[in-house]
């Protein structure tokens, strides 16, 4: 088939002609080929978007939307007729100290990966961007954490962070200080957790932050030289302002996904298979807390109203972050 | 194709020296890049190190960082305790198929959304944005009503039907289509009689093949490592490899030996493809995010 297309761009019309009606069953009439090509061009499009959307309504937003009418019903797993009870779950889930515990949990996990692990991505991305011998090797080898399962990373950093026999406190000990419960130290765990998720996702959060870098003229630098500016004064007078766009979208991502982490807490807990996020929930996350009262206590209402909090603080976050988002550009224009 | 001459504009740029890349590495550039580097690799061989030992390693206070001669036979372990074998086979068929379906509907869709003009176009294009933000991992409850009323709890297909295609699959082929596809080949390709689908197949799947390489490496990668719902709809009779890893894990915690020589196993795999085709990922997501 690719000849045919090689021939017919090339001008030799009258090989394109014979394709045309060569070969095949003659069509009822010129019309009717007229029409279904006309067809074709006109609803060909639908059908090539429609799998997408299908899809997606069928197994994303028809459950989210679902998850909204469970949530308002005393809805056990192996109930036939559950039970209407409005807005009670809610009322329930407000006053559940365990779900302020896990919302508390949840953000200090966050800000603890997402901060650092910006600030290192930057850094990381300002020495990739100087002439390196080898380039590509560099970025695959800080690429290569990203890679790793959750599931994978979990248990292998549950057992580098374990109290007793955990590599992290023996080298701390080795230093003479003193050894730290990773698991049963509320903001010890909330570090552990956050170690793994910055060991993860900075080497890919460089690259994205590199790209940004390349993409920034090369004459500006050259500029701010002749005018004597030094190394540190050009990266935050020049690089930094350049990457804003890059660096909110960066934050608006890590968001939206840190806000419903759940493999890592899960897979780091002292007493492995249990969702309680440790003995007394310190690290237990929404999403946990989700996936505990649905699957492990089988009340599907009330963990679809956690689901359905949660979501709507995803969508506080995120119209946040584009107020700010607007802000910081419309400042930047200013500047 | 060839003789065509299609145009692969993001060839290009890779050899143009990238805009700011100004100033010689130093020596201390170098120094911190390997311990980073280093850092990144560790936790990998930390795992292969418990895994070829045997536990009473972990009873020292920095155990010797060599690896001992034990890892055939906590692999093994691995294998008898749990069902490994059928994991693997699960992982690869269930990330295959998805990875699969997930490019051929994304380039069908991207191949519309970036060279076709119908109706509605602009709009649907921005809903598929929008999806992006959307937190459907939060809709599990009701998804896995669904799939036990259907029959499907336990069954590979419920793993696999919700992740047919994806919006970032769809967003990241149009982006790719936009520029790699001429108007002309395709007005050219029309006159000559050929049917969208044909234009589609001949013309602009060519043209797109890198992007959707990457975005197959991408989605199988994804796809391997994903955790929640498999663990929410698989039994630990029929499991993907993550939710056997997690079951080894919670019935055997104790024997680290054994668990990380299970978490090795599960992660050579990827870490094969990745040093194999670790070029193309970064090249991948370093053009993404230009775009993005």
């Amino acid at each position: 088939m690719t000849a045919d297309l090689d021939t017919a761009s090339s001008g030799k019309q009258e090989s394109a002609a014979q394709r045309v009606s060569g070969g095949r069953v003659p069509p009822p009439g010129i019309s009717f080929r007229d029409r279904l090509s006309r067809w074709d061009f006109k609803y060909s499009p639908y059908l090539y978007v429609a799998p997408f959307f299908i899809i997606f309504g069928i197994v994303g937003l028809f459950p989210l939307l679902y998850t909204a009418y469970v949530s308002l019903f005393d809805w056990e797993l192996i109930e036939d007729s559950p039970s209407f009870v409005g807005l009670e779950n809610y009322v329930l889930l407000f006053s559940d100290p365990q779900f302020w515990r896990t919302l508390v949990n949840t953000v200090s996990i966050f800000l603890l990966s997402s901060i650092p692990q910006i600030i290192i991505a930057i850094l990381l991305a300002a020495m990739l961007n100087t002439r390196l011998r080898g380039p590509t090797g560099w970025r695959v080898g800080i690429l290569m954490p990203y890679v790793a399962s959750l599931v994978a990373l979990g248990i292998i950093f549950a057992n580098l962070f374990g109290p007793k026999f955990g590599l992290v406190n023996g080298i701390l000990e080795t230093f003479g200080l003193e050894r730290i419960d990773w698991q049963a130290n509320r903001f010890a765990s909330h570090v552990a957790i956050a170690v793994m998720v910055n060991w993860r996702w900075t080497g890919y959060n460089a690259l994205i932050v590199l790209a940004a870098m390349h993409a920034i003229p090369k004459e500006l630098y050259e500029a701010a030289i002749v005018d004597g500016a030094g190394a540190i004064r050009r990266f935050f007078s020049i690089t930094l302002p350049l990457l804003r766009p890059t660096l909110i979208f960066v934050v608006v991502t890590s968001t939206i996904g840190g806000l419903q982490i759940f493999t890592e807490p899960k897979l780091f807990d002292a007493m492995p298979g249990s969702n309680n996020g440790g003995s007394t929930n310190q690290f237990q996350t929404i999403t946990l807390y989700m996936y505990q009262s649905a699957f492990e206590d089988q009340d599907f209402g009330y963990a679809s109203a956690i689901a359905w909090a949660l979501f709507v603080i995803i969508i506080l976050v995120a119209l946040i972050n584009f107020a700010l988002t607007r802000r910081l550009a419309s400042t930047g224009e200013e500047q | 194709m060839t003789t065509i001459g299609l145009p692969f504009p993001r060839r290009a740029r890779a050899g143009n020296g990238a805009g700011g890349r100004l100033g010689r590495a130093s020596f201390w550039i170098y120094g911190l890049l390997i311990a980073f580097v280093l850092g990144s690799a560790f936790p990998f061989y930390w795992s292969f190190l418990v895994a070829s030992r045997d536990n009473s390693m972990l009873t020292e206070r920095i155990p010797p960082l060599i690896p001992g001669g034990n890892f055939l036979a906590n692999a093994q372990r691995a294998f008898e305790l749990s069902p490994f074998w059928k994991a693997l086979g699960n992982s690869v068929l269930v990330s295959s198929t998805v990875a699969f379906s997930t490019v051929f509907f994304s380039t069908l869709a991207g191949f519309a959304f970036a060279k076709l003009r119908f109706r509605g176009r602009n709009v649907l294009f921005v809903f598929v944005v929008a999806t992006l933000a959307v937190p459907t991992q939060l809709g599990i409850i009701p998804l896995y009503m669904a799939m036990s009323e259907f029959g499907w709890a336990n069954q590979l297909q419920a793993v696999i039907v919700p992740n047919l295609v994806t919006a970032i699959g769809v967003f990241w082929m149009r982006q790719y289509t936009v520029q790699a596809v001429p108007y002309e080949l395709i007005e050219a390709a029309r006159v000559d009689g050929c049917s969208m689908i044909r234009v589609f197949w001949h013309v602009c799947l060519p043209a797109v093949r890198p992007a959707a390489a990457f975005l197959a490496m991408f989605t199988f990668m994804t796809s391997w490592n994903d955790f929640l719902w498999p663990l929410v709809v698989l039994n630990a009779d029929n499991p993907t490899i993550q939710v056997a890893l997690e079951k080894l894990q919670s019935g055997y915690f104790v024997d680290y030996s054994l668990v990380l020589a299970g978490t090795t196993l599960a992660t050579i795999p990827v870490l094969i493809v990745f040093i194999v085709l670790g070029r193309q990922f970064v090249a991948g997501i370093m053009q993404g995010a230009v775009k993005g």
